[in-house]
């Protein structure tokens, strides 16, 4: 993922902490979180997940003009070779760390480059060959200064993982 | 609102409910906010169909996002300085999750939390650690 321009933007922070069901005003209330210590809004702790809405090519949302291969009259809008993943497109989610260098606050513009880590194969009980890798993404406030450093973890399935 | 080194020991714990009964209709507003659309989250004729699950199931990040509620709650906002977890389990709609953080260790300004979210058959979903400052 390579995101040019990523805004923190207060609309966003409070959509996404009502998802996680988190109602702390520390994200909701500007004149609530001026008097905190961390002086202003500031994001969530998974919250640079949601940059994916601002990779012009993440291929996990519908794009004009393309193919989507969710459901519509039939099971799925695209015929896909049957690649294993267990998790309908592009695998599952194994892993996720951060590390923060401070916290985004609402005005902040970072940008995201991200770099692949290591690649690595497991005999799964439930689901077959596993293969896993890794990528690491850093993102920098509009200072070019290091905000969040952020690995994820992907794992490839052979079949859906058993539910037994 | 953050956490004193000086009240914390080794074994400390902090628990809460991260949600009961689990709707689809939040993991359809995760997907809104988040930005990640992969139909196994909110399409159940695909998800049955194609993928070959049951029923829809979480994002791991809905539920990384739910605990680090239950962590910000503990340790105060904007405190924490490491957050990583694997997710040993899936999370259906449906499920209860409880989430807990236990001290690990309380070095230099710092604490070592381990972090683990259970769903209501007890069954560990998310495992993994943060660090936070503390006063």
């Amino acid at each position: 993922m390579a995101v040019g321009k990523f805004p923190v933007e207060a609309g966003h922070v409070m959509m996404f902490a009502r998802s996680v069901g988190d109602d702390n005003q520390i994200y909701y209330d500007a004149d609530y979180a001026a008097a905190t210590e961390c002086g202003g809004v500031v994001a969530p702790p998974t919250f640079v997940q949601a940059s994916a809405q601002f990779d012009p090519d993440y291929f996990l949302r519908p794009k004009v003009g393309e193919p989507w291969f969710g459901s519509g009259g039939s099971p799925t809008g695209v015929k896909r070779e049957s690649s294993g993943g267990g998790g309908g497109g592009g695998g599952l989610h194994a892993e996720q760390r951060y590390v923060y260098h401070r916290h985004p606050k609402v005005g902040d513009l970072l940008t995201a480059t991200t770099k692949p880590g290591k690649t690595w194969e497991k005999e799964g009980r439930r689901s077959g060959k596993l293969v896993f890798s890794e990528t690491v993404t850093e993102y920098r406030d509009q200072n070019g200064e290091l905000v969040v450093t952020a690995t994820g973890v992907g794992v490839r399935t052979e079949r859906p993982v058993d539910q037994g | 609102m953050a956490l004193k080194a000086a009240n914390l020991k080794v074994g400390d714990k902090h628990t809460e409910r991260l949600v009961e009964d689990l709707k689809r209709t939040q993991i359809v507003q995760y997907a809104g906010a988040s930005g990640d659309y992969n139909p196994v989250h909110t399409d159940e004729l695909f998800t049955k169909e194609v993928a070959g699950y049951p029923t829809v199931f979480a994002h791991g990040m809905l539920t990384m996002g739910m605990t680090g509620r239950m962590l910000t709650n503990y340790v105060g906002d904007g405190r924490l300085t490491e957050y990583g977890v694997r997710f040993t389990s899936q999370v259906w709609p449906g499920d209860t999750l409880d989430s807990t953080a236990t001290v690990a260790a309380i070095h230099d300004g710092l604490v070592d939390l381990e972090v683990s979210t259970v769903n209501q058959d007890g069954v560990e979903v998310l495992k993994g650690s943060a660090q936070a400052r503390v006063d």
